[in-house]
């Protein structure tokens, strides 16, 4: 719905359609609420169409639901979202062997079989792997699924409800009465509601700041590299070698890893530019080295995403206790695969105030409280515009 | 805070983790057609330092993906030892000679696969640099200047059986007889009557190629009469191809028909060459964030240049056809998507690698290999999508793939946007420019990969951002158990 026409209300409106935010709104829509979604741009467009798909999130409170829910998605979205459950994660030296176990250990720690590979399983389950596989583990959990084809599968899933979409509108203000936001304020015009949820990743933090809550996030730009398709390998779900990807139902092989570019502020429009770097040549490399038999495939593509961090990486949901009627959430760099529970736990705290499910007390913003102003330089998260390069700049210029 | 009152950096990110590269030039120039030679040959006549690269001789696996030209499967055995060709394009390019006498350093067979500069969120890049590569390896190099003059590639419009060898464009025809001395074919239709058919029919003559006619969707023919009526051959107005046919080694006839009288003919051929147009090779610049404009008459989406070609990438210059082809007139393609779509079935092919006809690409439909459409999904279509919001073509590639491919969409990125235009009744000039993603070229892993991972590198990787807290299991958080899992996690995590 792009409508001539700015709706006037909804009782729950939206901010951002990401896989957060488009979760939340199906969740609420085949309940019967009236949601409404406002995005600056396209569905989906932003962190939520690029990431790797990845979806075993073995440290947050959300895993028992996200491993519960996605071998249903298709079915209950009623759209394709080329999910595959079960994951290999394999490494090529002593020292990722070592820790895959401890990742091995954690999941067998929630009840779920994982079982411990050889070089020789791993050469017999992974047809692209080459003689330096060492070991891994073979998990009955986790898994991955398609981040674009599952974007839209939301949003068509929840138009489907009785929902409803509003693209190309940026919301920029907030409007007040009391303790309560009643109306969100857009490019378009003002649109009343009952409650918001703020699920409008790296821009969350700007946002909160209009309605004075401090929502601490910093935006790093993060780089992928996809291969031309090769034949499909029994399980899809499989990385190591320090990246983290898969191989598409179509056959193509889609990783990333490495080195991180953190960006100063994401202008409240998006992000300028997400552009990728010369880090392509070693990530190519890492994606040879994990399966030597792929190492003639060509790379058709590389790109970039921007996502937003909080200071302890981890997630933030939360229904604010002022005002009461808003709820926010950043997924902090695992969001896509714990999409089908954060909506869930979203749709919670929207209705009941409380996550049904899961305790998710430890995920509140006011662990923040007393962070230093800037945490940002304390940790690093900062990029100081090369010299070198302005130098050059200068003369060149 | 270190020493020199710097706050250190997260050891995680890209800052200082971009190699300097080893070679560096006054200027570097993509492109030895006219323009990058003249100016190569230039900077070097002013003692300036200059690297001119050309990726022709081609990889022989590029000729069969159709990179960067549309070859059709028409090149004799001769492309596969791309060695041998080296003379022949050398001496089809007479200022060459010229160009290496005023110093300039020449490498034919390399392509340039990347173009990186800093800018909006990319800041750490110690120089600009592009990245190169040959059959075998891959490297990068440094600049102070860069000319992109990569010139323009085929427009490609479908028809059913285009996706057979014998279907070639009008640059990949050129490439094939001017440049190597290497094309198949014996017997050409010609599709289009503008200026880039009367040379492809002049080319083919001066060859002893025989042109079985020119053929027209419009009207009136487009290019001057005179040389028209000199080449002898039918030109047929208000015709398009509706078949192309053939065996294993691609086209033997094609068949027409009029759009006036119904009426079909079938030609005996084995190449077809479509010259209705021509796109500039904008994917270097627009990969590397280059401001990019929309200029209808020439060719489409170029790069926004000033006078002397000057890009919006500090030190990046833009020149010749890659900034624009005059004549190439994108009403003149998209009249002709217009009638072949109204004269050509749905399942007409609309992108060969992914394996999309055009009706799949309306429809909205899923690949096949995900099995039939759900009911939901099958109520979808383009045009419902449409009434979300203006169309856009990354959007509609993600779902249907159409663009998606090995061949970088070099023969279908322009035709669906027509189709999505004419699909969905919107101005062509409103389908925003699909992106282009380096690198620009498809290369092996082995071959674009940095095999020497550099101990700083290796010493500071993680498979995503290096945060120990973010990995640290839920039900450890602020328990006893929390600073074992966090010095655990901080001394193995990196891989
Ligand atoms: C390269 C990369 C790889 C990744 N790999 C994985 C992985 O394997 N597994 C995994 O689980 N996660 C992964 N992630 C992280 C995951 O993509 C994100 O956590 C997730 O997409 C966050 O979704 P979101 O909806 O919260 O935010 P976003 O996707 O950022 O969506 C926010 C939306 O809000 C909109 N918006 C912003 N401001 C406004 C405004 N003022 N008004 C209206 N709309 C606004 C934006 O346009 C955007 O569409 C990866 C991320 C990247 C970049």
């Amino acid at each position: 719905m792009t409508g001539s026409e700015t709706p006037r209300g909804a009782s729950v409106v939206v901010i951002g359609g990401g896989v957060t935010g488009l979760s939340a709104a199906w969740w609420l829509a085949r309940e019967g609420v009236d949601v409404l979604v406002l995005d600056k741009g396209i569905v989906g467009w932003e962190a939520s169409g690029r990431n790797g798909g990845g979806c075993s999130h073995y440290q947050s409170p959300l895993f028992a639901e996200e491993q519960r829910l996605w071998p249903m998605m298709d079915e209950l979205l009623g759209y394709p979202t080329e999910h595959q459950s079960h994951k290999i994660i394999f490494g090529i030296n002593q020292k990722q062997v070592d820790y895959y176990k401890y990742i091995a250990a954690t999941i067998r720690g929630h009840g779920h079989r994982v079982d411990d590979l050889t070089g020789d399983d791993i050469r017999r389950l992974v047809p692209l792997a080459g003689p330096n596989a060492l070991g891994g583990l073979y998990a009955h959990t986790g898994g991955q699924a398609n981040p674009q084809r599952t974007v839209q599968a939301y949003a068509w899933a929840l138009q489907d409800h009785g929902g409803r979409i509003l693209q190309h509108t940026p919301v920029i203000g907030f409007e007040r009465i009391g303790g309560a936001v009643t109306g969100v304020v857009t490019t378009r015009g003002v649109i009343g509601c009952d409650h918001v949820l703020v699920a409008a990743g790296p821009q969350g933090g700007q946002l909160m700041s209009l309605l004075d809550v401090d929502m601490p996030m910093a935006p790093a730009r993060a780089e992928m590299v996809v291969t031309e398709p090769c034949e499909i390998m029994p399980l899809r779900a499989v990385d190591g070698n320090g990246l983290y990807g898969r191989q598409t139902a179509r056959g193509n092989l889609a990783y990333g890893g490495g080195p991180h570019e953190w960006i100063d502020e994401v202008e409240p429009d998006g992000p300028k530019a997400r552009p990728t770097t010369p880090l392509v040549r070693n990530l190519a490399a890492r994606v040879a080295g994990l399966f030597p038999k792929a190492a003639h495939l060509r790379v058709i593509r590389s790109w970039a995403g921007v996502i937003e961090t909080t200071p302890d990486g981890r997630p933030i949901l939360d229904r604010l206790k002022d005002p009461g009627n808003v709820t926010v959430a950043t997924m902090s760099g695992v969001g896509f695969g714990l999409s089908p529970a954060s909506g869930h736990a979203l749709r919670d705290l929207i209705i009941d105030g409380t996550c049904s499910f899961a305790d998710i007390s430890k995920l509140g913003l006011d662990r923040f409280a007393g962070l230093e102003p800037d945490w940002r330089q304390r940790k690093g998260w900062f990029t100081e515009a090369s010299k070198e390069f302005n130098d050059h700049a200068a003369l060149a210029g | 805070m270190s020493a020199d009152g710097h706050l250190p950096n997260d050891r995680f990110s890209q800052v200082g983790r971009h190699p300097a590269p080893q070679k560096r030039y006054d200027l570097v120039v993509v492109g030895a057609g006219e323009a990058g030679v003249k100016a190569a040959t230039e900077a070097a006549a002013a003692g300036r330092s200059v690297l001119l690269v050309d990726e022709h001789p081609l990889d022989p696996g590029l000729i069969g993906l159709d990179v960067p030209y549309l070859f059709g499967g028409r090149a004799t055995a001769a492309v596969q030892t791309p060695s041998r060709l080296m003379e022949h394009v050398f001496a089809a390019r007479p200022a060459l000679e010229a160009a290496v006498e005023a110093g300039v350093e020449l490498e034919l067979g390399v392509s340039c696969w990347g173009l990186y500069v800093n800018g909006p969120n990319l800041q750490t890049l110690a120089s600009p640099v592009i990245g190169l590569a040959d059959l075998d390896r891959a490297w990068m190099v440094g600049f102070d200047a860069a000319v992109i003059a990569t010139g323009a590639r085929d427009l490609v419009l479908g028809f059913p059986g285009w996706d057979q060898p014998g279907v070639v464009g009008a640059r990949g025809f050129a490439a094939l007889t001017d440049l190597y001395d290497a094309f198949a074919g014996r017997r050409v239709v010609i599709l289009g009557t503008g200026e880039l058919a009367l040379a492809t029919a002049e080319t083919a003559r001066a060859r002893g190629i025989e042109v079985v006619a020119l053929v027209e969707a419009l009207a009136t023919a487009q290019g001057d009469p005179a040389r028209l009526a000199a080449l002898g051959a039918p030109v047929l107005l208000q015709t398009v191809p509706v078949k192309a046919t053939g065996g294993i080694d691609g086209v033997e006839q094609l068949t027409l028909r009029s759009l006036a009288d119904g009426s079909e003919q079938t030609l005996a051929c084995d190449t077809v060459v479509m010259a209705l147009g021509l796109v500039p090779q904008i994917e270097l610049l627009d990969a590397a964030g280059a401001k990019i404009v929309r200029q209808a008459d020439r060719g489409g989406f170029v790069p926004q240049v000033a006078a002397d070609g000057q890009t919006s990438l500090t030190g990046v210059k833009a020149l010749g056809e890659v900034t624009g082809v005059d004549g190439a007139d994108t009403a003149y393609g998209l009249a002709w998507m217009q009638a072949l779509m109204a004269a050509t079935p749905g399942d007409t092919m609309i992108c060969q690698c992914e394996d999309v006809t055009r009706a799949d690409l309306l429809d909205l439909r899923p690949p096949r290999y995900l099995g039939e459409p759900s009911t939901q999904m099958r109520r979808q279509s383009l045009a419902r999508l449409a009434e979300d919001g203006p169309v856009n073509q990354d959007q509609i590639k993600r779902l249907t793939r159409a663009c998606m491919g090995p061949c970088q969409a070099r023969r279908c990125r322009e035709q669906t946007a027509m189709a999505m235009a004419i699909g969905t009744d919107t101005a062509l000039g409103a389908i925003p420019l699909a992106g282009y993603r380096a690198p620009v070229r498809p290369l092996p892993l082995k071959v674009i990969g940095e095999t020497a991972e550099s101990p700083d590198l290796t010493n500071n990787w993680d498979v995503w951002f290096g945060i120990p807290d973010q990995w640290i299991p839920y039900a450890a958080i602020g328990t006893d158990e929390e600073p074992d899992h966090w010095a655990y996690i901080a001394a193995n995590k990196y891989l």
